[in-house]
């Protein structure tokens, strides 16, 4: 036991001597953890922190996630970043909880935290960005459908998971707006759990049920490609709007095909610009992250934080078929 | 032979589907116009597709859980050709995708037969294995429709006699299939080796390649229900089709294929996948809680399997009388 202890603290010792070096050089390294690595939007994300750390200077950025969307692989994820002792982490989180431990251990030893997209409970980080509001997105799916339905129609919702909490949360914010939005019913809700085959289907049940349906609204990026497929399939492309939230390359084909009139999405490079900006002010003690502060976000502006040390980047971007084509091949 | 019909299991299911679409109808009378049977029928198409390859694999007392990640990844590797060299034609790329899934049923194969490893667990491995490497080949990105050239999106969809290519594809599966496993040796060695592996060497089957042979074959279908997925539904990405081989196996189970090996029949396996498509079509249109579809989906077939179970049980499992009869 005393060996292996002693030999633990040769380690510890010898790892510290070899990353001191690296300190020398005040560099600031913050560390983006994503849900999962190779998912369009984070590597988006990363190009966005990337443009941060340029303009900043003297910033280096550590790309970094699981291979699957796992809470247990980014515990493994951010000790291995709290062993290299980076300055920040900047998490967007598969699990609001999980997470908590670790990253306290990881505030203990003076790293700043700071959760953004995907939030971790107040406990375990210093500050979360949300990419937008709940309210504002809400508000921006109804009003997508109802900007291309001057006279009212029917209107269907096809979600994720029925437990998916952002998706619910927007669909409840949505229908506390509804009353603004006159002759717009929404006729039903269906889950297609994220999975292309079923939101096929659900979106083909959808179509059968509701001969008078004039658009699907699709807060998920799986169920908006998979309905606008099954609606182009039934011949009911430019009859039946798809929209919601996607991200402009996979959707470019659709926008195309007149199957989805127009979608939105928080911009992800803005997304990962701003959160890196953050934590670059936490970081440096620029800025403090305390209920009511203002933090600067560079060329976004600054957020401002609730009681809950959350805040909210911006409105969603809208997409359509004059702006489709320049964002396609970045994400 | 129709006293024998009404007793078998094939009966029975035609009557569970009957009674199913009577319940639907009851709720939703457009369910059973012509139209839309078909349309049910061509959503079903892959699922009837893998449940016959998975067939011929159950029947030799083995079980293929990589079909869905067979096709995940056979599908994005078609994709990623059709990106690379748009203008290779539909039928390339099919016998590119049956080769591939060929050779990753092989693997299967090869490992059951000559490394005598049991093949759950062969599968579970290269279930993870080759979704692994389409995180590899693809970066974890999407390939989305707007890439897909048009050609290979139209193939599926192109209508032949009033009915999509995917229909028929499944069509023509059901008739190769039921020569195969009736009119063939091979076909007759996976009753055997299933039935009795011991028996089976005696005669003079070698049971090891049997079992090589039905990977293959349904490494192969599984290649080509790949490129019709991904053609079907304009994407792909590392998660398509995940969790699809369980549907698969209860598609057969369902059927009154044995999980013991031996029993089973073309027709059970077509009306078990057809039994779940059904469902799963007609769940969206019935207007059912989606808290209750799950728990729903889910009985149907503990129901299934608790039918088959009693009927199995009285009949014995004597295939080479069955085998004469055929």
């Amino acid at each position: 036991m005393r060996i292996l202890k002693k030999l633990l603290t040769t380690a510890a010792v010898a790892a510290t001597l070899m990353i001191s070096p690296a300190q020398a050089q005040e560099t600031k390294r913050i560390a983006l953890v994503v849900k999962a690595l190779g998912i369009g939007f984070f590597e988006a994300a990363a190009k966005g922190a990337e443009e941060a750390a340029e303009e900043l200077g003297d910033v280096e950025i550590i790309y970094t996630g699981p291979t699957d969307t796992t809470a247990e692989g980014q515990i493994e994820v951010i000790n291995s970043l709290i062993a290299q002792n980076v300055d920040a982490i900047a998490v967007s989180a598969n699990d609001t909880d999980a997470l908590v431990p670790t990253l306290k251990k990881a505030m203990d030893r003076g790293i700043t935290v700071i959760s953004w997209d995907s939030g971790v409970a107040k406990e375990g980080r210093q500050m979360h960005l949300n990419p937008s509001s709940n309210p504002l997105i809400g508000n921006m799916i109804i009003k997508l459908a109802a900007d291309n339905l001057p006279d009212g129609g029917d209107v269907a919702v096809l979600s994720a998971t029925t437990t998916s909490t952002n998706q619910n949360t927007w669909i409840e914010e949505m229908n506390k707006v509804m009353g603004n939005y006159p002759g717009i019913n929404v006729v039903a809700t269906v889950y297609g759990d994220d999975k292309a085959d079923k939101s096929y289907t659900e979106a083909q049940g959808l179509m059968k049920s509701y001969p008078d349906l004039k658009a699907i609204i699709a807060p998920t990026s799986v169920g908006i490609v998979a309905a606008a497929q099954a609606v182009t399939d039934a011949g009911k492309a430019g009859e039946i709007n798809v929209t919601g939230l996607g991200l402009p390359s996979e959707m470019a084909g659709h926008v195309d095909s007149g199957a989805s009139k127009s979608f939105a999405i928080w911009n992800p490079i803005d997304l990962g610009y701003s959160a890196t900006m953050i934590a670059y002010n936490l970081a440096t003690d620029k800025a403090s992250a305390e209920a009511g502060a203002e933090i600067p976000m560079g060329r976004m502006g600054s957020v401002t934080l609730d009681e809950n040390t959350e805040g909210a980047m911006a409105d969603p971007f809208v997409y359509d078929a004059s702006n489709v084509a320049d964002f396609k091949d970045i994400f | 032979m129709i006293k024998q019909f009404i007793k078998s299991r094939e009966a029975l299911l035609v009557l569970a589907i009957l009674i199913l679409l009577g319940l639907i109808s009851s709720r939703f009378s457009g369910f059973i116009a012509p139209r839309n049977m078909a349309s049910v029928f061509q959503d079903t198409s892959i699922l009837i597709m893998l449940a016959l390859g998975q067939m011929v694999v159950i029947l030799t007392r083995c079980i293929d859980l990589s079909v869905a990640s067979n096709l995940a990844l056979t599908g994005m590797v078609v994709g990623l050709i059709n990106v690379a060299a748009p203008g290779l034609p539909v039928p390339v790329l099919l016998l590119v995708a049956m080769s591939l899934g060929a050779f990753l049923g092989a693997i299967n194969g090869i490992l059951v037969w000559k490394v005598d490893i049991p093949p759950i667990v062969v599968t579970l491995g290269t279930l993870t294995v080759y979704r692994g490497i389409i995180f590899l080949i693809s970066d974890g990105a999407w390939i989305n429709a707007h890439e897909m050239s048009a050609s290979f999106k139209a193939f599926p969809r192109y209508e032949l006699l009033g009915q999509p290519v995917l229909s028929w594809m499944a069509v023509a599966s059901i008739i190769l299939f039921y020569l195969l496993v009736v009119r063939t040796p091979l076909g007759r060695a996976f009753y055997a080796v299933g039935g009795n592996p011991h028996a089976a060497v005696y005669t003079g089957i070698n049971v090891g390649f049997t079992r090589f042979m039905a990977f293959v074959i349904a490494g192969a279908i599984s290649g080509v229900c790949g490129y019709l997925w991904v053609s079907r539904y304009a994407v792909a990405y590392v998660d398509i089709a995940g969790g699809f081989e369980l549907e698969v196996v209860a598609a057969c189970v369902i059927g009154g294929i044995s999980i013991a090996g031996g029993i089973g029949t073309i027709g059970g396996a077509v009306l078990g996948a057809l039994f779940l498509g059904i469902i799963k079509n007609a769940l969206p249109v019935v207007d059912i809680s989606p808290f209750w579809q799950l728990a729903i989906s889910g009985s149907a077939i503990i129901i299934a399997v608790a039918v088959n179970a009693r009927s199995e049980r009285k009949k014995g499992r004597i295939i080479l009388k069955k085998a004469e009869h055929a």
